[in-house]
């Protein structure tokens, strides 16, 4: 399979009478889009915000982040089973949007939305800061059930972000990036001296609005399965979970899931990437064994060396992640875990929820319980209120001066497991 | 100049071996001993003024009287830092230098610093109050330590920033802090999987964690008569949330009145947590808090009764220091009222 990334530097993004995109600039007319996502008639209105890097605006409450793109060609769309049918993708052109985003907002879903700050220190904990966002604020039907609300807002999401790549149809890129990744018996025909690796993304389907969904279907129940690395940057995967807002994974960190691209990168010259696993988080025992012991199942299968995971959210998946950590190496394959850590504001708490001796090799991506205050900013986008009920947040989070306090927990993707970020954790 | 008291035992303060071992405090000015070196080191960042000497057997024996012996002598001299040891890997000196160290810390709130070896039993007792110095095993390893405590010690005089332990040769306090990283996450574990694969030397970021275990109380004898409480970390609390529960790492707990209630309604109670899909809890927050199914049993008379009011906290991304702090208070509180067993929900 072979996938091109068609890459836009987006360097403003404008209110216009027309939607349109030149020069670095995307223009949006708020009625044309906001038509678009009206045809869903659970949502009984949408407005748009915009942020841009070093302003003083803050976003809250977000529920999804999803970076803008768009097939040019190759099979099926992006987002397949939402914007796209469910035909597979992963091969031809994608247009994508660089330095920009939508950030979902409006009515909030459920306590587990984030905040993004656009500057001062809280624009420290996550790269979202640092791109030209667009902000749906999206208003469900009255009387609209939580679960359809959430349907809804992901949807809209998506659409909004395919939508804005749409426009650069047309455009020439300001740069491209190529990837090539072989069937496995041609891999392992050609690189039979490089050590098999292959990546677990442990998603977390739990019903009850913590789900993922893989070209449209809710992966909750599913036996472990093969997924292909291109499959995953063309928008295979996609968020529905109402997870703690610092360790969702972001359906815009499946689009760049960076150990999928850093294991690209190594891809025939240190290790032979085999594939792409996928373990689903169960809420129960049973499922979390049975998942651990297929995906190690299927490691097996493919002959893999090596095997490095990633978990999504906290508490129960940990279980998971040293349940898959166990029975990998029980079966000689050597692994390495990307998790982060709740070990108390102090940092003085066993920060894991659950541990094997086996886990060596683990990778941190930060203490959640970290406690900030940060700046009153000039702008809010959505509702301020939000922080006093969200993960992270209390009922005193908002200052009276505006300073806002929280754990940083409440910032989105500040502690990503996939390790999207630069931040650990030291001793000391 | 910056004053410095230095505590030191009887042998390093010249007074002899363990026949010295049972004197008394005594307080010499300026440095003796160790702390000639030390003084030394600081070159003019700092002078010992003051040296207090005591020996090993009756800071043992007498703790209390000594420390409050040392204390004001310590106290006399206004110092602006505390030095004591190194005491390497000698037992009862080790444990003087760190309990003088931290009882200096909280009284006169200036920094403090000892030098121990690793397993001296000093260290697991005040590692995280008091800055102790790595230390080998004998004063052999003197000339290495005392430039380390110099020079922290001269930080902690200037307020400069504490760097890491790897830095500065101190034995870890156990705080784990956030830092940046030039590698993002994922490049960290593909580069630890590849030395992993090839049998390189690697260093896990995640070092696993050790957990209390608590060892589950003997059944209840007799049902029949037992008082029984529910608790639940499912964040039912009733409307409006009185006691503000946190929806994440929660900081307390509610104790509610159900006096008189067969259910929980969801007029009256809801769920402030925010870990789960709070829907069908706040449909039904019997679903969380069995009261319903309680009353029967009650009524049936499987149970002697349940106490009148229930626990409620949120568990979610909740440090287990708040969630010990909080369970040891409603352990009390239950056996104040004279539950006999209690039966714990999450969600």
């Amino acid at each position: 399979m072979k996938l091109t990334l068609n890459k836009f530097h987006v360097k403003d993004i404008q209110f216009s009478e027309k939607s349109s995109f030149s020069e670095g600039v995307l223009h949006i007319s708020k009625a044309e889009l906001a038509e678009y996502l009206l045809k869903d008639p659970n949502i009984s209105s949408v407005d748009f915000d915009i942020a841009r890097p070093g302003e003083s605006t803050r976003i809250i409450p977000i529920k999804d982040v999803i970076q803008p793109r768009y097939k040019k060609s190759g099979t099926g769309q992006i987002f397949p089973g939402f914007v796209g049918d469910v035909e597979t993708v992963g091969n031809g052109e994608t247009n994508v949007l660089e330095e920009c985003c939508v950030a979902t907002s409006g009515k909030i879903v459920a306590f587990q939305e984030g905040i993004i700050d656009m500057s001062g220190p809280g624009a420290e904990f996550n790269s979202f800061s640092k791109m030209n966002i667009l902000v749906p604020l999206i208003q469900p039907a009255d009387g609209l059930d939580k679960h359809t609300h959430e349907a809804t807002v992901r949807v809209a999401g998506l659409k909004t972000a395919a939508y804005m790549a749409k426009l650069s149809l047309e455009c020439t890129p300001d740069g491209t990036e190529t990837f090539e990744h072989e069937s496995i018996l041609e891999m392992g025909a050609k690189y039979p001296d490089l050590p098999k690796v292959v990546y677990v993304d442990m998603v977390q389907c739990q019903g009850l609005m913590h789900d993922t969904y893989v070209y449209g279907l809710n992966v909750k129940g599913i036996l472990s399965t093969l997924i292909g690395p291109l499959e995953v940057l063309d928008g295979a995967i996609v968020s529905g979970n109402c997870a703690a807002p610092g360790h969702k994974n972001a359906t815009i960190h499946h689009e760049n899931n960076p150990i999928i691209l850093d294991l690209l990168k190594h891809h025939g010259k240190d290790l032979c990437f085999v594939g792409v696993l996928l373990s689903n988080e169960s809420a129960m025992l049973n499922e979390k064994m049975r998942a651990a012991y297929y995906t190690a199942n299927l490691s097996q299968l493919l002959g893999a060396d090596g095997m490095i995971a990633s978990e999504e959210g906290g508490g129960n998946p940990e279980t998971d992640l040293m349940l898959n950590c166990k029975f990998h190496e029980k079966k000689g394959i050597k692994t390495v875990l990307v998790t982060d850590e709740y070990c108390g504001r102090d940092g003085a708490s066993q920060g894991l929820a659950d541990v094997t001796p086996e886990a060596d090799a683990v990778v941190t991506n930060g203490n959640g319980n970290q406690f900030v205050v940060l700046p009153k900013m000039d702008k809010i986008i959505g509702d301020i209120e939000a922080a006093r009920v969200i993960t992270g947040g209390n009922a005193n989070s908002i200052g009276e001066d505006g300073t806002l306090s929280v754990e940083i927990a409440a910032i989105m993707g500040s502690c990503c497991e996939m390790g999207y970020e630069h931040m650990t954790t030291r001793l000391r | 100049m910056k004053k410095i008291v230095h505590y030191i035992n009887q042998f390093y303060g010249q007074f002899g071996g363990e026949e010295a071992a049972g004197m008394t405090p005594v307080k010499k000015e300026g440095p003796v001993g160790p702390g000639r070196s030390l003084n030394e080191a600081l070159s003019g960042e700092g002078e010992i003024t003051a040296t207090i000497i005591c020996g090993d057997n009756y800071f043992a024996d007498n703790s209390d009287a000594a420390l409050s012996e040392i204390l004001k002598m310590i106290e006399a001299e206004k110092p602006d830092i505390f030095i004591a040891g190194p005491a390497f890997n000698a037992g009862r000196y080790g444990l003087a230098c760190g309990n003088i160290c931290d009882a200096v810390k909280a009284k006169l709130n200036i920094p403090v610093l000892t030098g121990l070896y690793p397993e001296n039993p000093g260290v697991d007792m005040y590692k995280k109050t008091v800055y102790i110095i790595e230390t080998p095993m004998t004063a052999a390893g003197m000339k290495d330590v005392i430039p380390k405590m110099a020079s922290l010690a001269a930080k902690l005089l200037n307020g400069d920033e504490i760097g890491f332990p790897e830095e500065e040769g101190y034995i870890p306090q156990g705080f784990r802090v956030n830092v940046h990283t030039e590698k993002n996450g994922a490049e960290r574990g593909v580069d630890m999987l590849i030395k992993k694969l090839r049998g390189e030397p690697f260093t896990t970021e995640l070092p696993m964690p050790v957990f209390d275990r608590v060892a589950p109380a003997p059944a209840l004898k007799d049902l029949k008569h037992a008082r029984i409480a529910l608790i639940t970390s499912g964040g039912i609390v009733p409307q409006g949330n009185p006691d503000h529960i946190e929806s994440a790492n929660a900081s307390r707990y509610g104790i509610y009145d159900i006096t008189g209630l067969d259910s929980l309604s969801s007029d009256s109670f809801t769920s402030v947590h925010g870990g789960y899909d709070p829907v069908y809890a706040m449909d039904d927050p019997d679903r969380v808090v069995p009261l319903d199914a309680m009353r029967e049993v009650e009524h049936e008379g499987v149970i002697g009764e349940l106490y009148n009011h229930y626990y409620a906290t949120v568990g979610n991304t909740t440090a287990v220091s708040n969630a010990k702090k909080y369970a040891e208070d409603i352990a009390q509180d239950m056996i104040k009222n004279h539950v006999q067993a209690a039966i714990l929900t999450s969600n």
